[in-house]
């Protein structure tokens, strides 16, 4: 009984402490790989520097799906974090369910509008309000290059689909695996989404965001698929299951040539020592220059009841938006700032392409939301994609009609 | 039996009321011990599989909600063509997993009960298996499975290059290694279930049937492993239950690839209800599965009880 005691009253103090403290911010994220980690630790210094406590909240592990489960517990026993790492449409069916606060004045006073380009700031709002703070923009559609590979065996880096497949067997020939590729759902998605750019920025919308009947079974999805399918036999047998970054490393050693994956493999290469340009080369993925998948991270604030909490998460949003923390999060994770106007110098050369590519691409309107990374649809739509895409490439007696039918059928039962 | 254990004085004014609040006491104690685990169990177990028959019938996402829409998220499961290979998976899966842990459990029970050396070191070895999560040994197969890694690199690079063992790999032989490493965890577990048994049978009945004239093959199969029956049941209601909720292993080993070609229920259940936001189909498909489970258990459990009163 006098245990007991002790326990509730220890309880009924810690709980005064945390009501006491001022400014509390609580910060769910998955940023914990090692550039990452440095990254969000620059974040967390800043808001202590401004006397806020920041508590840590990181929940490692499964490309954020873990995170997500956490939250969502956190949401339904109605106590929040202060902050989340979420991303695309998931912020709108976060907002949708009116767990996410506004940040209109905050927006107002750092004048967001001017310093984030449409497209960015259209999916931080929900329902015209900000909600969501953008920490980066990563481009998706990147091809990954190791020129001594193709000098040795006497190719060009290709620029189309067609020359990838030429390719293919000459540098099988000199003991190269051509694509370095990980088995898994995600990143078959990645490579397929990419194939399916190179038709036009026009088709992929009307594929992958408005999910157009007639054009997810159409003729030019069926071509999608057919050369989606010859990639197979640029990858090696044992691709199955294989993570990102064991892939990233066969491009790095020599052992394979190219890899079609988002700007967020820069910093495997940079953690090898190697140096853009001379080591290692990054083009756009073949057919789509002066096209840009992007791939958004961002935080999404949650309603606090308590007025100190509130003070904190809004200063919390500001100093996201502020260029230092823009300028090292994005060195360190390889992407490019969402805000814009920033210093250029400290960044590489292929951050320099990105950053041109963004620009180059929102004039043409070719700027296209990635769907394999949940910017362009909901996590029901992109899981029914993932299953019809995967299985299709992994299956051995399945042809591209049948695929393009399924993927019609998968997306219809999930809208 | 409390109660009648408790002294009871017959004299004195004062005392026997106390005695009799101890008494009670006594008397309601195990009760109340047991209050909180039946509580938990009822809330935690039969509560959450009402809630979740409860969401299987509406139209939930990301969260709960409550807007009903009948049996739209089961016709939309049957419509699911990789829930279809995830219960062709299970049975596959669960049917070659149960028998060949009851085959290879019975043998080796057979053969350590034959009064050999070191039994104890070989029952230990055996057993060890049960004692390594599922995750371990998933990480452990997926190496010695994979192609380029594992036993076919070894064998090739011993001379023989035509070797191939590349069902890890293959979408139409990948559930097969699911049912290796799942074997390599379970079968010593379910050879010390029938060790038990054989030890429990009576030696003057095999005794007499070998005065009779019987060999040891016409003792097992007609003696012995009929008076096994009870230990076939339990082993196959432990391995059923393990093989419907695999998890881990498949998690571990393949992660459900390649494609999603070796999908079992459980991943399918956890990832629509937990990472893509489609809850309500999670919680039909979850239904489903409780099915699948109560179909084996319920059959089972009546034999059992009825046995019991008969008997």
């Amino acid at each position: 009984m006098k245990t007991l005691k002790t326990c509730l009253s220890g309880i009924a103090l810690s709980v005064a402490c945390a009501t006491a403290s001022a400014g509390e911010v609580e910060v769910l994220h998955y940023w914990t790989s090692g550039g990452e980690a440095a990254a969000v630790n620059v974040l967390k210094q800043e808001m202590e520097d401004a006397g806020h406590t920041w508590t840590d909240f990181a929940v490692a592990g499964g490309g954020g799906e873990s995170a997500m489960t956490v939250l969502k517990s956190r949401a339904i026993s109605g106590n929040p974090p202060s902050a989340a790492q979420i991303k695309g449409l998931d912020i709108q069916e976060w907002g949708e369910l009116g767990f996410l606060t506004s940040l209109d004045d905050v927006a107002t006073a750092g004048n967001w509008d001017s310093l984030l380009p449409e497209v960015v700031s259209d999916v931080m709002k929900y329902d015209g309000h900000y909600v969501a703070v953008p920490v980066n923009v990563h481009r998706v559609n990147w091809l990954w290059a190791n020129p001594e590979a193709f000098k040795k065996a006497g190719v060009e880096i290709p620029t189309t689909w067609e020359q990838m497949i030429e390719v293919g067997p000459k540098l099988k020939a000199a003991g190269i695996i051509p694509l370095a590729h990980g088995g898994q759902a995600w990143q078959d998605a990645t490579t397929f989404e990419a194939i399916a750019l190179a038709e036009g920025a026009d088709f992929y919308r009307k594929a992958f965001v408005e999910h157009d009947d007639a054009t997810l079974k159409g003729e030019t999805m069926v071509k999608v698929l057919t050369t989606f399918k010859k990639m197979r036999d640029l990858i090696d047998a044992d691709s199955s299951g294989r993570d990102w970054n064991v892939a990233t490393s066969m491009v790095i050693n020599g052992q394979a040539a190219m890899q079609i994956m988002g700007d967020w493999a820069k910093g495997e290469f940079t953690a090898a020592g190697k140096t853009p340009g001379t080591d290692y080369v990054c083009v756009a993925a073949p057919g789509t220059a002066d096209m840009f998948t992007f791939n958004i991270d961002s935080l999404a604030m949650f309603t606090q009841s308590d007025d100190s909490r509130v003070q904190a998460q809004k200063d919390l949003a500001k100093m996201v938006m502020d260029p230092k923390f823009q300028e090292t999060f994005n060195l360190n994770k390889g992407s490019i700032p969402a805000r814009q106007g920033m210093d250029r110098t400290p960044f590489d050369s292929c951050a320099h392409d990105s950053m041109d590519a963004f620009t180059v691409s929102a004039e043409k309107g070719t700027l296209v939301p990635s769907m394999a990374h949940g910017m362009a649809t909901s996590s029901r739509v992109q899981g029914a994609i993932y299953d019809v895409v995967t299985n299709y490439f992994n299956a051995s007696d399945m042809s591209a009609e049948d695929a393009a039918d399924k993927l019609a059928r998968a997306v219809k039962a999930t809208l | 039996m409390n109660e009648k254990a408790l002294p009871l004085p017959e004299t004195g004014s004062v005392r026997p009321v106390a005695l009799s609040f101890q008494d009670r006491l006594a008397a309601q104690l195990p009760k109340l011990v047991l209050a909180p685990t039946v509580i938990v169990t009822l809330v935690a177990v039969y509560g959450y599989m009402i809630w979740t028959g409860l969401l299987s019938f509406t139209s939930s996402r990301i969260l709960p909600s409550w807007k009903f829409i009948g049996t739209a998220q089961y016709s939309k499961l049957m419509e699911n063509d990789r829930w279809g290979v995830s219960v062709e998976n299970l049975i596959i899966f669960g049917g070659l997993f149960i028998l060949v842990c009851l085959v290879l459990g019975v043998l080796m029970a057979i053969l350590l009960d034959q009064k050999i050396r070191a039994e104890g070191a070989l029952r230990t070895i055996y057993l060890y298996p049960m004692a390594i999560s599922f995750i371990v040994t998933g990480t452990a197969w997926k190496w010695l499975l994979n192609p380029g890694l594992g036993l076919q690199k070894t064998i090739r690079d011993w001379g023989f290059e035509s070797f191939t063992f590349d069902w890890l790999v293959n979408p139409d032989m990948v559930v097969y290694c699911l049912v290796i490493a799942a074997v390599w965890q379970s079968s010593g577990f379910v050879m010390a279930l029938f060790l038990a048994g054989l030890r429990g049978v009576d030696q003057e009945m095999i005794k007499a049937a070998q005065l009779d004239g019987a060999s040891m093959p016409m003792i097992y199969r007609r003696i012995i492993l009929p008076s096994l029956k009870p230990v076939f049941f339990s082993a196959f209601v432990i391995l059923s239950h393990i093989a419907i909720k695999s998890f881990d292993l498949v998690a571990a080993l393949t992660g459900g690839g390649p494609g999603y070609s070796s999908d079992l229920p459980a991943i399918f259940m956890y990832q629509h209800a937990f990472t893509r936001g489609q809850m309500g189909l999670g919680a039909a498909s979850a239904m489903v599965m409780l099915g699948g489970v109560l179909a084996i258990l319920v059959p089972y459990l009546y034999s059992e009880l009825r046995s019991k009163k008969n008997g």
